[in-house]
């Protein structure tokens, strides 16, 4: 039993955590969006005036803003696509009696530790150079014409790196749910008999449900906002080719000094970015309760 | 019941594994290898795989005319500083949320994670005005307090579920004993929550290690650690393949070797308890 000295510890106890988070998470919010109702150009100082909605006025009809906005969707689609039917595959693989796992282990999970800064420029020069790269190379072998990926198809480009980086995580989390699944059920499945396709489809996936949700929600929350992919290997381009909403608000930014424009697209990011978290934190507050 | 497993099974799935788990790690493993060789080698259709002449001296260069080891460093500081700072904070609200939970408690914790889910370009243009007109651009303290502030939530969560399996009992018992607030955090507490610290601060350092969105934002030499180092390689004239590969293995092989050890915690700490 908590006795009144205790409660008042904890409170105090707490405090220095609830107090920087609220700053860290209010003051800088609330400067974006005042800033958002400015007119106000780093290269222009003494010159800011109130202008209400107009910076969201022009930051939603910009042809920028329905690219970048297109770009983001199909970017977290893709890789959500990618890392959730290719990390089931592989834990089910990984799921399998093989000589040797805690090497393949180690193996499938090493790209989630490489920092995006290295993967991005790997890939694009090591691997993706249409006449150097090794994807030239093999494709070469089967008598197929090597792909200029980062001219012809950028964004794709792009959602292949990032969908590498976060195989490993979808692959631990579902591996990690799947090894809980009943090693009964399993038996009793395969003394009836039961075909695999129908086994997985409805035992083992109502099984990793929970898992994919938690995978899709924390995924989408780190994909909406890459960044480092995009600046080191294009850059945005060609054109807005892979101009993602991050990027379009750092150009605006930090590029176009535009600090008034720039932050009517962060708060666009914050209210697009809120919409998964509302779903995320939902999900682990029912966790908590049970 | 151990179940019948099959030799054809077992061959087929060991066949199968290595080759998924080769496929996905060689990006990396190509990258070490590029890494020992000439330039001219790192250029060559077609490639070359093993039968190369192995040398070191890009690594030599790598530190000789781009000051490695001062990004190593910067990437170290930003990475445990902001860890040590986090742990400080950390610690006494998840005990206290952990042992002396209140009606809000729940609350609190769901907040605390809904920080996290705010995306960074959300605030980086006042973030980067505050560090601008507070001559915190590009300095250890700038960001090891922005790093520290991203990844509290995180800290706070792991640490709060490995507190709360740390049986009450313990403390009931040692509380009947006479000891105090203070012994029963040092003598009681302590030496059981070791291990779930440990594992908290590796799955910190890792994060931060590979933080890129404020350390590309806000640093460019002084206090810019790996992240920003290897950016460089990106302009055209830096695109010495050998060399980057030399950079990014010395870049990442650390975190590599800690990430492999954390692989449970990882679970536990990104996916805030919800799967376990």
């Amino acid at each position: 039993m908590a006795t009144q000295q205790t409660r008042t510890l904890g409170r105090v106890l707490l405090a220095p955590s609830v107090i920087l988070l609220f700053l860290w998470m209010i003051v800088p919010l609330g400067m974006t969006i005042w800033f958002s109702l400015l007119r106000y150009n780093l290269l222009d100082p003494g010159t800011e005036s109130f202008v209400g909605l107009l910076n969201y006025q022009y930051f939603l009809t910009d042809p920028a803003f329905f690219a970048a906005l297109a770009n983001t969707l199909i970017l977290v689609g893709s890789v959500l696509a990618i890392t959730v039917i290719g990390g089931i595959l592989i834990a089910l693989l990984m799921d399998q009696p093989i000589f040797g796992r805690g090497i393949v282990r180690l193996m499938v999970i090493a790209p989630f530790f490489v920092m995006p800064t290295v993967s991005a420029l790997v890939w694009k020069n090591l691997l993706m150079h249409p006449v150097s790269g090794l994807f030239a190379w093999v494709a070469g072998l089967f008598g197929l014409p090597a792909i200029d990926w980062f001219t012809n198809w950028p964004l794709l480009s792009i959602i292949l790196i990032v969908a590498w980086q976060w195989l490993p995580f979808a692959t631990l989390i579902l591996l990690t749910a799947l090894q809980s699944f009943d090693e009964e059920q399993k038996e009793a499945a395969e003394m009836d008999g039961t075909p695999a396709i129908s086994f997985f489809f409805l035992l083992v996936l109502p099984h990793l449900a929970r898992a994919i949700t938690v995978v899709i929600l924390i995924e989408t929350i780190f994909l909406l906002s890459v960044f480092a992919e995009i600046l080191v290997t294009t850059g945005g381009g060609p054109g807005l080719a892979t101009t993602n909403i991050a990027f379009l608000v750092y150009a605006q930014a930090l590029l176009q000094y535009d600090v008034g424009g720039a932050s009517a697209g962060g708060i666009v990011a914050v209210v697009l970015a809120n919409i998964v978290a509302i779903f995320l934190v939902r999900l682990v507050g029912k966790n908590l309760d049970a | 019941m151990a179940r019948r497993i099959s030799t054809t099974h077992r061959v087929t799935a060991t066949a199968a594994g290595w080759l998924v788990g080769f496929l996905i790690f060689f990006p990396i493993l190509w990258m070490v290898l590029t890494s020992f060789k000439t330039e001219l080698d790192a250029f060559s259709t077609p490639p070359q795989f093993l039968f190369f002449h192995w040398t070191t001296e890009n690594y030599a260069i790598v530190q000789e005319r781009s000051n490695y080891l001062h990004h190593a460093m910067n990437s170290i500081i930003l990475a445990f500083g902001s860890t040590a700072v986090a742990l400080v904070i950390a610690i006494p609200a998840a005990w206290s949320m952990a042992f002396a939970p209140t009606k809000r408690t729940r609350d609190t914790l769901l907040w605390m994670l809904s920080t996290k889910m705010m995306p960074p370009v959300g605030v980086l243009v006042p973030i980067y005005l505050l560090f601008r007109d507070g001559g915190l651009l590009d300095t250890h303290i700038g960001l090891i307090m922005v790093e520290f502030l991203a990844n509290l939530p995180i800290v706070v969560w792991m640490l709060y579920t490995y507190f709360k399996e740390i049986p009450k009992d313990i403390l009931e018992a040692a509380r009947m004993d006479g000891a105090t607030i203070g012994k029963e955090l040092i003598f009681v507490l302590a030496p059981m929550a070791v291990p779930g610290i440990a594992s908290t601060v590796l799955l910190n350092v890792i994060l931060a290690w590979n933080e890129a969105f404020w350390t590309l934002n806000l640093t460019t030499v002084d206090a810019a650690p790996l992240t920003t180092f290897i950016a460089s390689y990106s302009s055209p004239e830096g695109l010495f393949w050998a060399k980057l590969s030399a950079a990014s293995t010395l870049a990442i092989a650390p975190i590599l070797v800690l990430g492999w050890f954390s692989q449970k915690q990882l679970v536990r700490g990104l996916t805030f308890g919800a799967v376990k």
